[in-house]
């Protein structure tokens, strides 16, 4: 949810923290908590904006050591190039251990089906919690905000789930003051969410603040698109285009960053962080709705993969 | 007075700073809360095209003709199949002047845990009353949360103006008898604003219908609140979460202690003293997120650097040297009890303060007190879900602990169930009221602060 850029008002105290410093001071607490708590706490990286701001915060709050945290990858098969290449610089470039889950390791197995539609996002709560049992994973760090959408309003901070991963709301502790209860029992694990109270605008306004490097199909670029379902999708081997969809070049670029099976790009000249700023302040469309085809199927749908386990 | 370097100077476009107020709405399940806040995300444009037709979509499968504004906020299915709020919900918006994190909390009487958990974190809280019902029982325990969490700023909104013909008298006399009641329990800012959530009177716009009202609408007064009060007032508080050693060839003595200031300021040079060993040292460097500073401040979260090379870990408390704190095994509070299963006299449990997790025994439960009416109920023996009281602690070690009045983040804990990790009840340090509250049992009135509104 946001509304025009902010203008700013006079600070009326020399002690005055700006938003973002007051979310950076957050979610840098939230990191250092679940290193003071958990033993062996993993951060989910998808080579997404959200993630990649994850693993900056989570860079500042333990400088100048390294991060006390592996990363984990759950990798549907799907990915843009792109990403995966910045996901693997990235890796290289501050020394840190990925892990990646691969959806299509287990489609290959015979352990999930692919789905007529073709979609994988749906797909990879299995292979995410297979492996936080493998790796004995007692706290995974998740980019998700609290803005995307209804259920997730109702999230925590630190959100217990039970031996099945699954989430359930009733069953969540109340959360007070800054004070985060991490305690679970073995099997169990929590899912923590340090960008709960930021919003799109507030991710993109610290990327360009802190200047951090994007891949680079979050910016406005040419290429190869169809349309389906409403949006622009790229083509690939994972099922697109079919007959009648035809394919033309255009000008887009991408909002969020998942499964290229129902990720949706945007026409758009927005080619530099700021126009991008401009571009989603002014726009009339949530994240989600104008891009993820998933989260379209109905209006408890994040609702019911929160319960089965997802992210 | 040298500011921390962590924004960089020249700014970029669109990235100016604006301030983050977070804030709380209260209300009983039929004032209209849900259409009120439906009403601020939407008159400031805070829904986006999608949300409204997903919300103009369920409208009209209902059968109603305008889309219903409290389908935005009705998050989870059971909810939506009851028709109302279970839990707290989050709810982000912002404005050109300021962004609003906002917790949503049912108001219904067996909820009063979700409004603690949601005033917890407020600067400000919303109280919402019908004006064809005024101040009712619920009001008062309404007020009741906030003044016993300590929110700074309360502000009265009065609902449905236009079913009292938008009467100037009853939204007056509404405002007197709450403001009265508010200030006497030691709330120390409330402003009453007079709205119709479902037309849209004085939420984000001006009221045509009440010319009689000057005051601001709902919305600028959360944009122009003050958000913090000034940390220089307060005493420094600095628990330590963890400790950063990289035990590197370029850093093999370095060791930092990161963490987040909980009150007040620290400055480089200044002397302190860790507790609970009572050990004195001198802050040598203050790394507030990859710049060096010389002072830094509540709430940011930072790395202090010693002169001496102590054995501090993870729950120590580091505090000015010439304001500590004396750490005891005994502590007494006022606590909101939160789970199913009761909080008994005898009940071993785990308690959670700052950084720190120690065992603990409830030795007493002196009183609960009734936030309707305040009337405390001597010796319960124990509390259910939802009680408010008194209760009496020993912990297995002792504990750095302020009065919640000081310090919401150093007076505050959590008891916590060794069984199965449950939270189990909120506690406050130190006396449930302000001073102002100490007579209002017996009929004590303070003077109603009637710069609240202007009519």
């Amino acid at each position: 949810m946001t509304t025009a850029t902010a203008t700013g008002e006079p600070t009326d105290s020399p002690y005055a923290l700006s938003h973002l410093d007051a979310l950076e001071s957050e979610a840098v607490h939230i990191f250092r908590e679940v290193a003071g708590e958990f033993e062996r706490p993993v951060i989910l990286f998808s080579g997404g904006k959200d993630s990649i701001v994850m693993l900056h915060l989570a860079l500042k709050a333990f400088a100048p050591a390294p991060v006390p945290f592996a990363l984990l990858h759950v990798d549907t098969g799907h990915n843009f190039p792109e990403v995966i290449e910045y996901r693997d610089r990235t890796v290289a470039e501050h020394g840190l251990r990925l892990h990646v889950a691969s959806v299509q390791e287990f489609i290959d197995r015979g352990e999930l089906r692919e789905r007529p539609d073709g979609t994988r996002n749906p797909l990879q709560t299995v292979p995410l919690l297979r492996a936080i049992e493998d790796h004995r994973f007692d706290a995974v760090f998740g980019g998700g905000r609290r803005d995307e959408e209804k259920a997730r309003a109702k999230e925590r901070v630190f959100s217990l789930r039970d031996e099945f991963g699954g989430w359930n709301p009733r069953r969540q502790r109340p959360e007070l003051w800054q004070l985060y209860n991490g305690r679970h029992a073995p099997g169990e694990h929590v899912r923590v969410f340090p960008l709960s109270n930021w919003t799109e605008l507030d991710v993109w306004q610290y990327i360009a603040r802190e200047k951090i490097e994007l891949p680079q199909i979050y910016y406005a670029h040419e290429r190869e698109v169809f349309a389906r379902s409403g949006m622009w999708l790229a083509p690939g081997e994972w099922g697109g285009p079919r007959e009648g969809e035809a394919v033309e070049r255009r000008q887009v670029r991408y909002r969020t960053v998942g499964d290229m099976s129902c990720t949706g790009a945007v026409d758009s000249d927005a080619d530099t962080i700021e126009k991008v700023i401009a571009e989603i302040a002014a726009s009339r469309l949530t994240e989600r709705g104008a891009t993820r085809a998933d989260d379209k199927l109905s209006e408890a749908a994040m609702e019911d993969r929160k319960r089965e386990g997802y992210f | 007075m040298s500011q921390p370097s962590t924004t960089p100077p020249g700014d970029v476009e669109g990235t100016s700073a604006t301030s983050l107020l977070r804030f709380a709405t209260a209300g009983s399940v039929d004032d209209g809360k849900s259409t009120l806040v439906g009403r601020l995300l939407h008159d400031s444009k805070s829904v986006l095209a999608d949300q409204l037709e997903a919300v103009e979509l369920a409208s009209r499968s209902r059968g109603q003709e305008a889309p219903d504004l409290a389908l935005l906020t009705d998050g989870l299915r059971a909810e939506r199949e009851q028709g109302i709020t279970i839990d707290v919900a989050y709810r982000y918006f912002a404005t050109p002047r300021r962004r609003f994190i906002l917790a949503d909390t049912p108001g219904h009487v067996q909820y009063t845990r979700n409004m603690v958990t949601g005033a917890s974190t407020a600067e400000l809280a919303v109280v919402l009353v019908d004006a064809r019902n005024g101040v009712v029982e619920q009001t008062r325990r309404h007020a009741a949360v906030a003044a016993l969490l300590r929110v700074p700023h309360v502000v009265l909104a009065v609902n449905k103006m236009d079913l009292v013909g938008y009467e100037e008298s009853v939204f007056a006399a509404i405002a007197e008898e709450f403001t009265r009641y508010a200030a006497s329990l030691g709330v120390p800012e409330i402003t009453a604003v007079p709205i119709s959530a479902l037309v849209g009177d004085n939420v984000v716009t001006p009221s045509a219908h009440m010319d009689w009202y000057a005051g601001p609408t709902v919305l600028e007064h959360l944009e122009t609140v003050p958000v913090a009060h000034d940390p220089s007032d307060d005493v420094a508080r600095f628990p330590v979460q963890y400790v950063i050693r990289p035990q590197t060839p370029e850093l093999p003595d370095y060791r930092g202690y990161a963490g987040q200031i909980a009150s007040g300021v620290l400055r480089v040079g200044q002397p302190v003293t860790v507790l609970p060993s009572g050990r004195t040292s001198t802050i040598e460097g203050i790394d507030a997120l990859g710049a060096a500073v010389d002072v830094a401040w509540a709430p940011q979260s930072v790395t202090l650097r010693l002169t001496d090379d102590l054995d501090i870990s993870r729950g120590d408390l580091i505090a000015p040297a010439e304001a500590s704190v004396s750490p005891s095994q005994d502590l007494t509070a006022t606590v909101c009890h939160l789970h199913d299963s009761p909080l008994t006299v005898g009940r071993r449990v785990l308690l959670k303060h700052t950084t720190r997790t120690v065992k603990a025994i409830v030795k007493q439960i002196p009183s609960r007190l009734t936030l309707d009416d305040l009337s405390q109920h001597p010796e319960p023996g124990e509390l259910t879900a939802n009680d408010i009281g008194r209760v009496v602690l020993r912990t297995a070690e002792p504990l750095a602990v302020d009065p919640y009045a000081d310090s919401r983040r150093t007076g505050s804990f959590l008891l916590i169930d060794p069984a199965d990790g449950s939270t189990l009840t909120a506690g406050m340090a130190g006396d449930a009221f302000a001073e102002a509250a100490a007579d209002a049992a017996d009929g004590g009135r303070a003077a109603a602060d009637d710069e609240g509104w202007d009519f």
